[in-house]
């Protein structure tokens, strides 16, 4: 106890004495400018053909073309920077993506940030698991596993047995591999959008494309691997034939296979750009507050830094949320459709 | 012309105002309403409050998620 109020006294201590340093930053760059916070938001929201770290530092990602008449094009995005044109290419000011000089898009598989994030978590993602799976392989049953082994052991078993098997029931293995893959890799992108440094930071289940993406996987998941009665079940549903013979209840019950999926991409989708934009907008206000002045700035600096961690450790809290209700949905949705009488 | 475009912005930003305070009541009405049947139900059988917990979590998450549906059409009609 004595140990938590001193600690919260000299964190209050190094804050204060921080100020004067930073109000002598501010009267040097009192010339450069209004704060555009939209630029700022959007700017971290949306994908770049470049990666954008800090300040001056960028990484310029290569940018991958292809149209009937010019072919096949490769080359790093800093040849687009500022507008420029490069063999017929430049970078649309509204859209930020590439066109060529008529306006129109290009067949474009760049590596942009977020693919280049996608490429992250995947090489993440497959090491962690390979490589616990291969401490299994050694050593099976003859000992229990500790300290990083275990953790990962801990949350497959947790979607192996209190997700895949209570929802889907018998016959779940197959899915298991399915459910596990988008559950990790849910929770790995929300996690690393949560860091604001290189490697992490990238959007990339804020992007409705990503969320898109999984939801498409769980659509095939539900139905390519269905058995004919779930068919029935939507097509001539075991209810009264006046509900039937107007197609009422098999038009609700076909739509509610497309709306599943697309539910599943807005919450995921919606969850996590807002929780985004709230982290940024807190963090945009010290800026736009030390552009009145420090006696404006410096308390709502203190106000936003105890918001954010306030909103970080929610966000936190809603990246294990949204990974963890996007897999048992789909998992009870698989159920429906494997075992449906 | 003019004052019929900038009325139409104008109408825009308050229609997606008023969209996102109406949904999030409806939002704070429903997790309201979960949290008081989640913490009656513990109070009626403490030993089952881990599964209680889990669940009251969960639909917070779904009445939450309906709720981010009226916020991604209020930001639709502020931004195209």
């Amino acid at each position: 106890m004595r140990g938590d109020r001193h600690f919260i006294i000299r964190l209050a201590v190094a804050f204060l004495l921080l100020l004067p340093i930073s109000s002598k930053s501010w009267a040097e760059e009192q010339g450069e400018g209004k704060v555009d916070v939209k630029e700022i938001i959007f700017g971290h929201l949306s994908d770049a053909y470049e990666w954008h770290i800090a300040g001056e530092a960028i990484i310029h990602l290569p940018c991958i073309v292809y149209s009937n008449e010019s072919g096949l094009k490769v080359f790093m995005s800093d040849k687009l920077e500022g507008g420029e044109e490069y063999e017929g290419y430049h970078i649309d000011a509204e859209s930020g993506k590439i066109v060529n000089a008529a306006g129109v898009r290009p067949f474009d598989i760049s590596i942009t940030k977020n693919v280049l994030e996608l490429f992250f978590v995947c090489i993440l993602l497959c090491s962690v698991i390979l490589l616990s799976a291969r401490w299994y392989r050694k050593n099976g049953y003859k000992k229990a596993p500790g300290g990083f082994i275990g953790m990962i052991e801990v949350v497959i078993n947790f979607i192996d047995k209190q997700v895949a098997e209570a929802s889907i029931g018998h016959g779940y293995e197959r899915f298991s591999p399915y459910l596990l893959t988008v559950f990790l890799f849910i929770l790995t992108c929300n996690l690393l959008g949560l860091i604001p440094i290189f490697p992490g930071g990238a959007n990339l289940t804020g992007n409705i494309a990503v969320t898109l993406t999984c939801a498409i996987t769980a659509f095939i998941a539900i139905n390519a691997f269905a058995p004919k009665e779930y068919f029935k079940s939507i097509f001539w549903p075991n209810v009264p034939l006046a509900l039937k013979a107007i197609p009422l209840m098999p038009t609700i019950e076909f739509i509610g296979v497309f709306t599943k999926p697309f539910s599943l991409t807005v919450r995921l989708f919606a969850n996590i750009m807002a929780g985004h934009i709230i982290i940024l907008s807190l963090t945009s206000i010290v800026f736009i507050t030390w552009q009145v002045g420090p006696s404006v700035g410096a308390p709502m600096t203190a106000v936003s830094v105890a918001f954010c961690i306030f909103m970080n450790c929610l966000e936190l809290l809603v990246a294990f949320i949204q990974a963890y209700v996007f897999t048992i949905l789909t998992a009870n949705f698989i159920g429906l459709a494997q075992h449906e009488e | 012309m003019i004052l019929e475009a900038a009325a139409g912005a104008g109408l825009a930003k308050f229609g997606a105002a008023i969209g996102a305070a109406i949904a999030v009541i409806g939002a704070a009405f429903g997790i309201g309403n979960i949290g008081k049947s989640s913490v009656e139900s513990i109070a009626r059988q403490p030993s089952a409050a881990g599964d209680i917990r889990t669940s009251m979590i969960l639909t917070a998450a779904f009445v939450e998620g309906v709720a981010l549906f009226a916020i991604v059409v209020c930001l639709l009609t502020l931004f195209f």
